[in-house]
């Protein structure tokens, strides 16, 4: 355990010595911060409207302006930062998990389970994102759930291909082969063996892939197929302001930087990360 | 050569079986019959039925999966519920839209980041070196909607420089409709093919053949541009195509923000009212698509580099 935590503080250092992980890790720390803390930090109730002061600009009051319902700009956009968190970390967590395991298993399981575990990623990979979404919105109707299962389905392929790549380099390493010799379970191998050698790498596609999340549930939000109306969402403020974009031009500057700013954050912190953690991975992709 | 082709098609064609198999079987899994969600709560009994005749939908499953692919194999997409047009008339009268869009963003940005990235790798280390590659990781960050909502706000709402909707008619009307949403989908992609650009330049420029073209005494800039780039340039080809998937959502985006037809119009128009045929043929058209580009893409590859037609 203590080892764990001086390696794990190793990173966190390394990835603050490098300017733009630091900024990323800044940005990152304002986003997060802001998502635990939004019930305390936002001026007025993000979905109480307030028709008297409706389409205001920017003023000392509003921060951002109001919407075309009176509601406080400003207050969204902290609240919407919450519910975009509230998608992609279950969402990116659980592709992980699934992806993982699949992958280990395809890597070192049976032939005939791997061609099908493989066909199986491909498959949902040959369907275009956003195609994706669309239908299964279609079919089961828009809601938070729905946004997370859609994206939790098509990243499943990425970490799984990834984990399976790291078992099959990995399979036939003297530990593993010592372990087997030994009786070891497949279970055993994989969980107790195989993961903590695979799990840095998928950490850091992890981290990468949460601007991708963050950005498909604002887009689906956007074309009003993502969360549903009240809820503050970055995507949601983009929509409302598009539908206005003469009357409130800043409900679009308001959903979108944040949605720029968090990718950035998120990228430069994995970017970051993927150098620290393992360097040899920066001449891939 | 010809064995990894056909091998390679045929997954390309076990993928799609699968693929359009899946969504058949979702669409039917769906809780509530479509027909009176087509039809709305004050049809008649009569009217009911004789729909579900009409689509098939009396049919045990599996008769209905064997109907489909029939149809299919004839080119048959099924019809419009509320116009009655065949599907694959009102796809393909909206796919050229799509495709030109594709075509100008790979365009642009292909053109800007093979030279910004070979040109940062021709002078590694320099300012415009670091300037490039802080670019492109902040531009590779930019989801192509935002930036077209934000070009939009920008460029066409308030300096009104381009036009804010449609798709225009004429060339140049046509082009000049084409600069925002390209620019919107393209941005994210010149970084990104920079960087690839740049780091495999770095590689090819330390390989045999271009010491030996240097020590011929070719000019420098005939070395970089011709015996160099040629070779970094290969990468790009792949990752247009396993990006075909990305550049058809953008496009799904950049179509709804700037009001132009298309595909991603076409799909958005059909599930608010849910038209699932033409649903059901656009998704099926995208992912044909992408499935042989990303199929043609590792064809090109495997031509150029003998190397790629072993690995997986």
């Amino acid at each position: 355990m203590e080892k764990s935590r001086s390696e794990l503080g190793q990173i966190i250092v390394g990835v603050a010595r490098d300017p733009l992980g630091l900024m990323g890790l800044i940005i990152v720390g304002v986003i997060v911060f802001c998502a635990i803390f939004a019930y305390w930090i936002v001026p007025y109730d993000p979905i109480a409207m307030d028709i008297k002061s409706r389409m205001q600009g920017p003023s000392t009051a509003h921060l951002l302006g109001t919407d075309q319902l009176g509601r406080d700009t400003f207050s969204r956009v902290i609240a919407g930062g919450q519910v975009a968190l509230k998608v992609a970390l279950p969402a990116v967590f659980g592709a992980m998990a699934i992806g993982l395991t699949l992958g280990m298993i395809a890597g070192y399981g049976p032939k005939w389970l791997d061609n099908l575990l493989m066909l199986f990623f491909d498959t949902i990979r040959s369907f275009p994102t956003v195609m994706f979404a669309l239908a299964v919105v279609a079919l089961i109707g828009p809601s938070l759930q729905t946004v997370v299962f859609v994206v939790m389905a098509t990243s499943i392929p990425t970490y799984g291909r990834v984990a399976r790549t790291q078992t099959l380099t990995l399979r036939n390493s003297e530990f593993i082969l010592a372990e087997r010799s030994m009786g070891a379970s497949m279970a055993r191998i994989l969980g107790v063996h195989m993961l903590p050698n695979i799990i840095g790498v998928l950490a850091v596609l992890a981290a990468m892939d949460i601007p991708t999340v963050i950005a498909l549930e604002a887009g689906l939000s956007f074309l009003g197929l993502g969360v549903k109306p009240p809820t503050p969402s970055w995507g949601a403020l983009l929509k409302d302001g598009y539908s206005l974009i003469r009357q409130t031009p800043w409900l679009v500057v308001g959903g979108g930087l944040p949605i720029i700013l968090a990718t950035l954050g998120f990228t430069f912190l994995g970017e970051s990360l993927r150098d620290v953690v393992d360097p040899k991975l920066r001449k891939q992709r | 050569m010809l064995k990894f082709a056909t091998r390679r098609f045929g997954l390309s064609l076990l993928i799609l079986f699968v693929a359009v198999t899946v969504m058949f079987l979702m669409i039917r899994a769906v809780p509530g019959d479509p027909v009176q969600i087509m039809l709305g709560p004050r049809a008649t009994p009569e009217l009911q039925a004789q729909l579900t005749a009409a689509l098939g939908l009396d049919q045990p499953i599996w008769k209905q999966l064997l109907i489909f692919y029939g149809n299919l194999l004839q080119g048959d997409l099924g019809t419009d519920v509320f116009s009655g047009r065949a599907v694959t008339d009102i796809v393909f009268q909206q796919l050229p839209y799509t495709l030109e869009l594709i075509f100008a963003s790979i365009l642009w940005s292909a053109t800007l980041g093979i030279a910004l990235g070979a040109y940062a790798a021709a002078h590694p280390n320099t300012l415009i070196d670091r300037i490039a590659a802080a670019i492109s990781v902040s531009f590779v960050a930019a989801p192509a909607f935002v930036v077209a909502l934000l070009a939009l706000l920008v460029f066409a709402v308030h300096l009104q420089w381009f036009p804010a909707i449609g798709a225009g008619d004429g060339f140049l009307d046509r082009l000049d409709h084409l600069v925002l949403p390209a620019f919107a989908i393209g941005l994210s992609w010149v970084g990104y093919i920079a960087r690839l650009v740049r780091a495999s330049m770095l590689e090819v420029m330390g390989e045999s053949h271009v010491r030996t073209a240097r020590a011929f005494g070719i000019a420098e800039r005939r070395v970089v541009m011709v015996y160099a780039l040629r070779i970094a340039i290969l990468p790009v080809v792949t990752v247009i195509g396993v990006g075909m998937g990305f550049l058809l959502s953008s496009a799904v985006f950049a179509e709804i923000v700037f009001a132009r037809p298309g595909l991603g119009k076409l799909v958005i128009d059909s599930i608010t009212t849910r038209n699932y045929p033409i649903v059901m043929g656009s998704v099926l058209i995208s992912t044909a698509l992408f499935v042989v580009s990303t199929a043609l893409a590792d064809l090109i590859n495997a031509l150029l580099d003998p190397r790629a037609r072993t690995s997986h």
